[in-house]
């Protein structure tokens, strides 16, 4: 028996409209735990080199981890993949909230959907009762409303992933939501989903998930949660959630402003998260089994309207507050509540707009091929792109393919301003005095996700101090330039531990933000699975999956290699123009100097390719 | 112990409910809660908790006289109980469940939620 675990497998074939369970093989929770790990292997396994990642071939896989929907801090996460739209090779993202607990209540760790639905069907799971159900209704319609009118017909145990139009259009950069205000952003899920004609998948679930020693994990969730209660960061950071760091960001000159090109922006006050608490705030809104609720649900009014919204959080600040420029937080808390609405990311969203109003500005693209005028700091502007995106109308077709792709479109020198790795755009830290942060962006097997590694800390104050710690300290006005030493140890690292995290089913942020020990996370997993791990031994399985996901890429990305691993030109030829970095730049000589030394530590050629005997020493041979 | 809600603080977070049925049912199985959440959203983007106040409906609908007050609080007195299920809907709150071995269940008034709810939404009522 697999303690912690639900112990099944859902498979939903959409092409024959049938469900099937099956057991978890027990080595597939041994050497991947689950989350992350299922998601990465599984898809290695299934897929094959030349799918269509929005073919009825690609397969997506919703996978929980052993400590999810368990009695712990931040028990809530759940893990998505496929093969990603955007980047064209290994695709996942997780979102928070209640969902995955709740497949795991109706006896799923995992589910994978595969095939195509014949016409635009809602997913329905009740315990052992799996239904696709035609529903035309929900065409065109927003996520958010789509989950609200869900909700509402089958009632408030279910919960609920939607689409919006832009996963109906297949948009690179379509998010799955969930719980009105939680997403699965990055790397094209939901245009995945939408390519099998899915908007919405619901679950209900009422079983019981077996525990090894249910009286003593008990006793040892209950500790977690009262030791999370006594942390500084409990009280410090939880008011503000990730946009705590706003501030702090721009004071390390790393805030991404006007489509990248400097990194400090002068009204950052305006959009921070005292102005969320000051000017939005209607009520701290938590994922499941969390004790330091980040979600800031608000209401926001706006001269294009008023809306409620989760967030902005800080990588939405960063993208459409910064990149974008618009520097009220009404009005990047609008240009959320736009994002969220047609389900799309609003980190690539961010990123996709404000890399269309540099093009504009420079003359690459004109009025005419945008149909109108656009500027950065517009919100009318940033709303008419968004809308254009999602229905993939005029320009828009061409920004839904995201900016790699329209770049190549575009010409004219945009390529070294179309801020993307691998495809996929740029989140919310700017890099050019942090060689480790910027590094964590090359690496990442997604594409330029800071998921994988948040190695900006550390490039700011040579310490694994975490976040409270670092906004309390500040800078006190002085930056030195941050050089690549020590960073690529500190990288691969923290490319096994966040990701760890996320295989096995949990938020990182009680650890991240406000310094939860990891050791209560060994003895909880022993407790609730009966198995013994080190935190050491859980790493060495979350650097396998690092070895699979590389060799993932190089499976399904033909010439996959060293190139697909650079940041834009940007970043190692244009000197920072203003903020605390003025004149800084990493240049590719340094770049190349630290993957050379990342390969090799990694085990990889010098083309960034796994070395057969790395691929046999973590048994993926 | 005897429970109220400040329910503006509320996360809906489901933490209550998580260790209310490991301690009264002894299983991760936040179904068999005895208090419910509902998320009230997009608007206005509030929660509400549902939760026993210890008014009594319920043994006032008991045909066998099986629930008990000690105390200000109501306890079922399995001994007694034949389970017919009534009280169930009696409810008005709905937060009573039927266990596994379809047995009514109610709030013991154990003070888990009180003590782990991590916003301080669920209190002991002191008045
Ligand atoms: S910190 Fe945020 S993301 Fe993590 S569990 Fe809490 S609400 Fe969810
Ligand atoms: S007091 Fe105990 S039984 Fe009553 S709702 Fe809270 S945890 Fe459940
Ligand atoms: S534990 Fe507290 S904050 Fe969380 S859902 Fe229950 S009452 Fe709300």
């Amino acid at each position: 028996m697999l303690y912690g675990y639900a112990g099944k497998i859902l498979t939903i074939n959409l092409n024959t409209g049938k469900a099937s369970a099956d057991h978890i093989p027990e080595d597939l929770a041994r050497d991947y735990l689950g989350g992350r790990g299922f998601v990465a292997r599984l898809l290695y396994d299934r897929l094959d080199p030349g799918t269509d990642p929005l073919g009825p071939e690609n397969i997506i896989v919703v996978a929980t981890g052993p400590l999810s929907g368990h009695l712990l801090p931040g028990s809530g996460k759940t893990h998505f993949g496929a093969l990603s739209p955007a980047t064209g090779g290994y695709g996942d993202s997780n979102l928070g909230g209640h969902f995955g607990p709740t497949l795991k209540y109706a006896g799923y760790d995992c589910m994978i959907i595969e095939g195509k639905a014949d016409q635009l069907s809602t997913i329905i799971i009740d315990n052992e009762t799996v239904k696709i159900v035609p529903d035309q209704g929900l065409k065109g319609k927003g996520a958010i409303e789509a989950e609200q009118e869900l909700k509402e017909r089958l009632g408030e145990d279910y919960q609920l992933l939607t689409i919006g139009p832009a996963g109906e259009n297949k948009v690179a950069f379509a998010c799955i939501s969930h719980d009105f205000g939680r997403q699965a952003g990055r790397t094209g899920v939901a245009a995945v989903l939408g390519s099998k004609n899915i908007k919405a998948v619901a679950v209900r679930g009422t079983k019981k998930i077996p525990v090894f020693d249910a009286k003593r994990a008990q006793e040892k969730g209950e500790e977690m949660y009262k030791v999370c209660f006594g942390k500084p960061g409990f009280k410090t950071w939880t008011p503000f959630g990730t946009a705590s760091i706003t501030d702090w960001a721009n004071e390390v000159g790393a805030f991404p402003t006007r489509n990248f090109q400097t990194s400090y922006a002068e009204f950052h006050e305006k959009i921070n998260g005292q102005a969320i608490v000051d000017r939005l705030l209607v009520t701290d809104k938590g994922c499941f089994g969390c004790p330091t609720p980040c979600g800031k649900y608000g209401h926001t009014t706006t001269a294009l309207g008023s809306a409620y919204v989760e967030g902005p959080e800080y990588e939405s600040i960063a993208t459409l507050g910064g990149s974008c420029c618009l520097e009220e937080i009404e009005e990047v808390a609008y240009a959320n509540y736009v994002c969220d609405q047609l389900g799309i990311d609003t980190i690539s969203a961010g990123v996709v707009v404000s890399f269309a109003m540099e093009c504009f500005e420079k003359g690459v693209i004109s009025a005419e091929e945008v149909g109108r005028e656009i500027s950065f700091g517009s919100l009318e502007d940033t709303v008419y792109l968004l809308e254009k995106i999602a229905a993939r109308e005029g320009i828009g077709d061409v920004l839904a393919e995201g900016v790699k792709q329209a770049a190549a479109i575009f010409g004219d020198g945009s390529e070294s301003y179309a801020i993307h790795v691998k495809g996929l755009e740029w989140s919310g830290y700017e890099c050019r005095n942090a060689p480790g942060m910027m590094l964590s962006y090359m690496t990442a097997d997604v594409g330029a996700h800071h998921n994988r590694s948040w190695a900006l800390g550390y490039d700011v104050s040579q310490s694994d101090a975490d976040v409270s710690e670092l906004i309390e300290a500040g800078t006190g006005g002085k930056l030195e330039i941050s050089t690549p030493d020590g960073k690529v140890d500190h990288v691969i690292s923290m490319q096994h531990s966040r990701p760890l995290f996320d295989a096995l089913g949990i938020c990182r942020l009680q650890s991240m933000e406000i310094g939860f020990e990891t050791f209560h996370y060994e003895e909880v997993f022993e407790l609730i699975t009966g198995r013994r791990l080190s935190w050491q031994e859980m790493l060495a399985i979350s650097e396998r999956i690092w070895q699979l996901t590389r060799q993932f890429n190089v499976k399904h990305i033909e010439g996959f290699g060293r190139d697909w691993d650079y940041p834009p030109r940007r970043f190692m030829e244009e000197p920072v123009p203003s903020g605390p970095n003025e004149g800084r730049y990493i240049s590719k000589e340094i770049l190349d100097k630290m993957l050379d030394e990342y390969y090799e530590k990694r085990g990889w050629d010098k083309n960034g390719i796994p070395k057969p005997q790395t691929l046999a020493r973590f048994g993926l041979d | 112990m005897k429970l109220t809600v400040k329910e503006e603080r509320c996360s809906g977070c489901n933490v209550c409910r998580v260790v209310c049925a490991l301690h009264n049912a002894g299983a991760v199985q936040p179904s068999q809660a005895l208090l419910k959440i509902k998320g009230e959203f997009p608007d206005p983007g509030t929660y509400k908790i549902a939760y026993c106040n210890q008014c009594g409906i319920c043994a006032d609908s008991c045909p066998e006289d099986a629930i008990l007050e000690r105390d200000g609080e109501y306890n079922i007195d399995y001994e007694l109980c034949t389970q017919c299920l009534i009280c169930i809907d009696s409810c008005p709150f709905d937060v009573m469940v039927v266990t596994e071995s379809e047995y009514p269940a109610k709030c013991t008034g154990c003070g888990k939620c009180v003590e782990l709810c991590p916003r301080q939404a669920v209190l002991a009522d002191q008045g």
